[in-house]
Order: structure tokens, then C-alpha cells, then sequence
């Protein structure tokens, strides 16, 4: 279990921040101008994200969620508050924060190397370009898909895109991972498998990693922590609920395991009330 | 079986489908859909071409009675009973010199385009000749440094149309290389698009003749010294100017339009400017400016005639008015054949640029 009552705290650039924050939002705040006067999506939202950490944010459509992820991600202009990564302030979209968006994105032009090199190429820039290849070629074979290097994206299936998508976000290591619902427009039987993917990579590289979803059972399944967003306007954090189950986790031990359902109910209840 | 499918997908990747219902009756792979697929594709818009020539036919034998008709109640008025006879005896022996002008026939405008390919053969054994005579003294003048004699004799129908095809190419490439750039430039902008929009809106509908004019003015102040042939390069500037208007809104458009998924992937990633435009923006808009460059390429094509007509320079155009001012027997015949060569041509042109259309679009249903 990660520790989140680390209060050392350390101060860089006159920013204080604790050494094992990864991601810190603090007083976020997100106002969009309408025709009949300001309407405030998130208000007083804070929340720390320690290193290593996975986090799934959970709560209903429309409260702003996706804004919250898509504002981290530099996406979204803050209206006010400020959000930082290692105690710098974020300016703007960059690849120490890469994103896994809810519709694939790739370039349907591109071939699945292709779409995962472009990433690559910009991040690494001083490598040698064999080694960048072997870099993406590492990925999409993490996520399945070394028989389809040479597919074009538009050519693969959904759930094969967002493989793609993901050997993407992972093979320029970002220091956090911001997914937006990756999962969230496949079958069930795919989510599955790509869940378990996701994981699989997620375990070895540990990257910090904040997910949106609508899913309890993949809240739980994939999270240390699940944080519950309270329904918008004015949305903030309701609740937090830590996940207590140990590392590596595999789908059936989780099921299997007696808090489980406790979770569940819990996570329910909040959504339900 | 396989070689099949790539004839089938070939074919239909150029708009050709119905190639494909021909082929298979003549292998005699007919079912009962086939069936209904042949008379659809094939039998019908055969019968409807017999009946269209039908029509024209008949049209054509009603327009000569009404003007033979008409020149002989002419001579009969003005030069009496006597006259009138000579005139009718005349128009019925089929006389070269008093026949009606109108309409021509599609039996006649067979014959003048049998005509015109053997007076092409003529002057091309002309040509052969004329270059086997000068061969030496050309060879003699070029190397004392003076021009070589060329052939000045009058251009056939099919060098009319090559001459054609040839501004129809200069103007097309003149408007890629304009209108895409700058398409590119006004869409990734939104204040550059509203501050040019104005310009864009005002030129666009403008009429070739005053594009012409326009180009005429500002080329034969610019030719002045240099013996260049202008004729050739008012034409192609004005049709380039004419046909490119399509190509830059579509690419203006393409470009503001790209999705926004994979300009927030540009973002993440951190592209610069100049991979953002080459590896995401052009390679999204593409299929639209290739839809704008077909637009164009018609377009272009279209007024390429007009503005020929009017420029006096050569190529179907100038033939076109050439025959229609000559007056002969035979000219209203030719420039039906001229008519419906432009139209085979255009219709060729769209079918190559549709195909490379879908060659380079990735989103295989947009096609149209």
C-alpha cells in the first residue's frame, strides 16, 4: 500500500510539495462562459496523486470528470487553482503527461508503428532510430499486436486501435498516464482483455496513472485509490476510497476476495445518493 | 478467381463498375442478379444512347425541312416561281452550295469526324515530310547558332487537342501550386480566414472572360520584350485562376477541419509546427483537397474552351470558333465532334483524378 500521509514536505521553486507527489491539484477550478452567465464545472478541487500510484476516478456523467483529466493533460485552460507534476506548475500540453483518449485517435493514415513511432520520435529525439523502432516495436508487442506492425490504424479494429493507443501513451514514459474512458466504447469482452493488458504493462512500468471510468468493477479492479466526484455543477471530490488489494492482481483473486463487495457497495452507494 | 477480384476492384475504384457486369457475360457467369445487373448497367444505357441518337436525328431532319423549307418560300418570294424550283431541285441533289444551315445530322457528324482524322493524317505525313526536308538545314542553322526552321503549317484537330490538354495542365499545376499552399496557410489561421474571406468571396464567382481580360492586361505589358508565346500563357494563367478557387476553399476547409482527436494527440506529443502540418493536418485534409483539385481540374477544363475561344489562342476552343466562323458545309458537324470530344476528354479527366482520389483518401467511404 502507498502511503499518503507522507508530510515531509520539500520546498522547490517556492512551491512546498511532498517528495512523493507525483501529481498535485490544488483549488482547481474550471469556469465555462455561456450566454446566460458563467457556469462552474469544478470548484475547490483538491487532490494529490502520490508516485506509482493508480488512481480511478469514478461519477456521473457530466460532472466534469473529463475536464479535470483533460485540464491536467494541458488540454483545458484553468480557470483558476493550479495544477503541478513533481511541484512544477504545468504550462500547456507536453509528453511528460501522455494521454489515452476515449476514442483511439491514431492516424488512420499511419500504420500501427507508424502511429506509436511519431510518438516516439519526438520524445526521444537523440536516439538512434533503430533503437527508437525496437522502443515501439517493444510496446505493440506488450499489447498484442506484433503481428499487425505494418497494419494501417484504419484497417484494425477498435479494440485493436486502442491497443495501439496504448503501446503509444506507455512507449513515450510519460511521468503520469491520464486516461480518459479508454475502454469505454469496446464490448465487454474486450474491455476485458485490454484491462488485463493494461495492467500487465502498468505493473512493470509503474507509471502514476489517473483514469477516468464509468465502470465500478474496473474502478476497483485496476485502482489504489478510487476518487468519487460529486455530481455537477460545482462538482468536488465526495469521496476517496482506498483499495487494499495486493500487487500483481489478477481478475479472478480480486473477485475472489473478500472486501470486494464491501467496495462495491461502497462505490455504489456514493453514486446512487 | 483471384485475378478476378483485383479486376473487379480495380474497376470499381474508377467508377468503371459496369465493366465488371460485361465481363462476367462474357465468361457466362450470369445468375439471375447478374441478370438484372446486365440490363441495368449495359442494356439500358445502350438503349438509351440508340434513342438519344434517334432523337437527335430526328430532330436534326425536322430543323433541315423548316430551313430548306424556308429558302425556298426566300426564293420564291424574292426571285418567283422559277427560282423556287431551281433552289428546291438544288437542295435535293444534296449541292454543296445551297444546303441548309443547321443542325447537322449524327450521320454527318460521323463523316466530318472521319474527316478530321484523316486530315490529321495528312498534315502529321506533312509534318514527317516537311521535318526530312529541313532536317539538314536545321541541323546547319543550329549549329551557327540561329533558330531552326519549324513546321508553320495549320494545326490538325488532334494536335488541337493536345495543345488543349497541354493548358489544361499548365493551369491545373498553376492552381495546385497556388491554392494549396495557401489554402493551407488561410485554414490553419481563423484570423487570416475571416480577413481574406472578403477576397475569396468576390473573386471566386468571377467570369472567366474578365479573368482573362485581367491576365491579358497585366501579360502583354510583362511579354513585351521576350518573343514568348503569350497566347499560350494568358490562357493557362487565366484558366489557372479561374479553376483554382475550388482547391483553396476546399483546402482552407480540410485543413480547419481536422479532427480534434489528433490535434490534441499533436499537442501531447508536443509536434512542431511544421511536423504538425506534415504528418497530421495535410495528411487529414487530403481527401478534401483532392475532392477541391477535381472541382478544379472540370472546372479548368470547362472554361479552358471559353477562354481559348476568346484568347484566339490555339487548341479545341479556337477551333471550335474557327469552324463556327468558316461557315463551311462541314463546320457545324465538326464542332459537334468538337463537342462531344470536350465532353469525352472532361469525362476522362474526372475519372483519372477520382481515382487517384481514392488512392490517397484513408477513410475508403467518403469516396464518391
Amino acid at each position: 500500500m502507498i502511503d499518503t500521509t507522507h508530510n515531509e514536505l520539500v520546498t522547490e521553486n517556492g512551491i512546498a510539495f511532498s517528495e512523493n507527489v507525483m501529481l498535485d491539484l490544488k483549488h482547481l477550478k474550471k469556469v465555462y462562459p455561456t450566454p446566460k452567465g458563467d457556469y462552474t464545472v469544478l470548484e475547490d478541487l483538491n487532490l494529490q496523486i502520490m508516485k506509482e500510484e493508480f488512481v480511478t476516478i469514478i461519477g456521473h456523467s457530466g460532472c466534469g470528470k473529463t475536464t479535470m483529466l483533460s485540464m491536467i493533460a494541458g488540454l483545458n485552460e484553468i480557470s483558476g487553482g493550479n495544477i503541478s507534476v513533481l511541484g512544477h506548475h504545468i504550462k500547456g500540453p507536453g509528453p511528460d503527461r501522455g494521454v489515452i483518449f476515449q476514442a483511439p485517435s491514431l492516424m488512420p493514415w499511419m500504420t500501427a508503428l507508424q502511429n506509436v513511432m511519431l510518438g516516439v520520435n519526438q520524445v526521444f529525439p537523440h536516439v538512434a532510430k533503430s533503437q527508437r523502432t525496437d522502443i515501439a516495436k517493444y510496446y505493440l508487442q506488450k499489447v498484442g499486436l506484433e503481428e499487425a506492425f505494418h497494419k494501417k490504424a484504419s484497417d484494425l479494429s477498435q479494440g485493436m486501435q486502442q491497443r495501439v493507443g496504448i503501446a503509444r501513451a506507455f512507449a513515450i514514459k510519460p511521468k503520469v498516464l491520464l486516461l480518459d474512458e479508454p475502454f469505454g466504447m469496446l464490448d465487454s469482452l474486450t474491455r476485458g482483455e485490454l484491462q488485463d493488458i493494461l495492467i500487465e504493462i502498468w505493473n512493470k512500468e509503474k507509471i502514476t496513472a489517473v483514469m477516468i471510468t464509468h465502470d465500478v468493477d474496473e474502478a476497483i479492479f485496476l485502482a489504489d485509490r478510487v476518487v468519487m466526484m460529486t455530481s455537477g455543477p460545482k462538482a468536488k471530490i465526495g469521496d476517496i476510497l482506498d483499495i487494499d488489494f495486493e500487487r500483481p492482481r489478477t481478475r479472478k483473486s480480486v473477485l475472489e476476495h473478500d472486501d470486494y463487495y464491501t467496495y462495491r457497495k461502497h462505490l455504489i452507494d456514493f453514486l446512487e445518493h | 478467381m483471384k485475378q478476378s477480384i483485383t479486376l473487379n476492384r480495380v474497376t470499381k475504384f474508377m467508377g468503371l463498375g459496369f465493366l465488371i457486369t460485361l465481363k462476367s457475360l462474357f465468361t457466362g457467369e450470369l445468375d439471375k442478379e447478374g441478370f438484372k445487373n446486365f440490363l441495368r448497367k449495359i442494356v439500358v444505357p445502350i438503349a438509351s444512347i440508340f434513342l438519344f441518337i434517334g432523337l437527335w436525328h430526328m430532330g436534326a431532319k425536322s430543323l433541315y425541312n423548316i430551313e430548306a423549307e424556308y429558302k425556298i418560300e426566300k426564293a420564291l418570294t424574292e426571285q418567283g416561281q422559277e427560282a423556287a424550283e431551281v433552289m428546291r431541285a438544288c437542295i435535293a441533289s444534296g449541292d454543296v452550295s445551297c444546303q441548309p444551315n443547321t443542325l447537322p445530322s449524327p450521320a454527318q457528324v460521323w463523316e466530318s469526324y472521319k474527316t478530321l482524322l484523316r486530315d490529321h493524317q495528312v498534315i502529321k505525313a506533312d509534318k514527317v515530310a516537311f521535318a526530312e526536308k529541313t532536317a539538314a538545314l536545321n541541323a546547319k542553322r543550329v549549329a551557327e547558332g540561329k533558330d531552326p526552321i519549324t513546321y508553320t503549317g495549320r494545326p490538325s484537330f488532334v494536335d488541337q487537342i493536345f495543345t488543349s490538354l497541354k493548358t489544361v495542365f499548365a493551369g491545373f499545376l498553376l492552381a495546385l501550386v497556388i491554392a494549396v499552399p495557401i489554402g493551407v496557410i488561410i485554414g490553419l489561421s481563423k484570423t487570416l480566414r475571416s480577413s481574406v474571406n472578403w477576397l475569396i468571396q468576390i473573386f471566386k464567382p468571377v467570369s472567366p472572360v474578365v479573368w482573362l481580360l485581367l491576365v491579358f492586361m497585366i501579360v502583354k505589358t510583362m511579354t513585351k520584350d521576350s518573343n514568348s508565346d503569350s497566347a499560350f500563357i494568358i490562357s493557362f494563367i487565366s484558366v489557372g485562376l479561374c479553376s483554382m478557387w475550388a482547391t483553396l476553399v476546399n483546402t482552407a476547409m480540410g485543413v480547419a477541419s481536422v479532427d480534434k482527436d489528433y490535434i490534441n494527440v499533436a499537442k501531447v506529443l508536443k509536434l512542431g509546427p511544421v511536423q504538425k502540418v506534415f504528418k497530421v493536418i495535410l495528411p487529414s485534409s487530403l481527401p478534401l483537397i483532392f475532392t477541391g483539385l477535381r472541382i478544379t481540374l472540370s472546372v479548368a477544363w470547362m472554361v479552358l474552351i471559353a477562354i481559348e475561344l476568346l484568347a484566339q489562342s490555339p487548341g479545341l476552343g479556337s477551333f471550335v470558333w474557327e469552324e463556327f466562323q468558316n461557315g463551311a458545309i462541314d463546320s457545324n458537324s465538326k464542332i459537334i465532334v468538337a463537342m462531344f470530344v470536350i465532353g469525352g476528354i472532361g469525362f476522362l479527366l474526372d475519372r483519372i483524378m477520382l481515382t487517384i482520389q481514392n488512392t490517397v483518401s484513408f477513410n475508403k467511404t467518403s469516396g464518391i
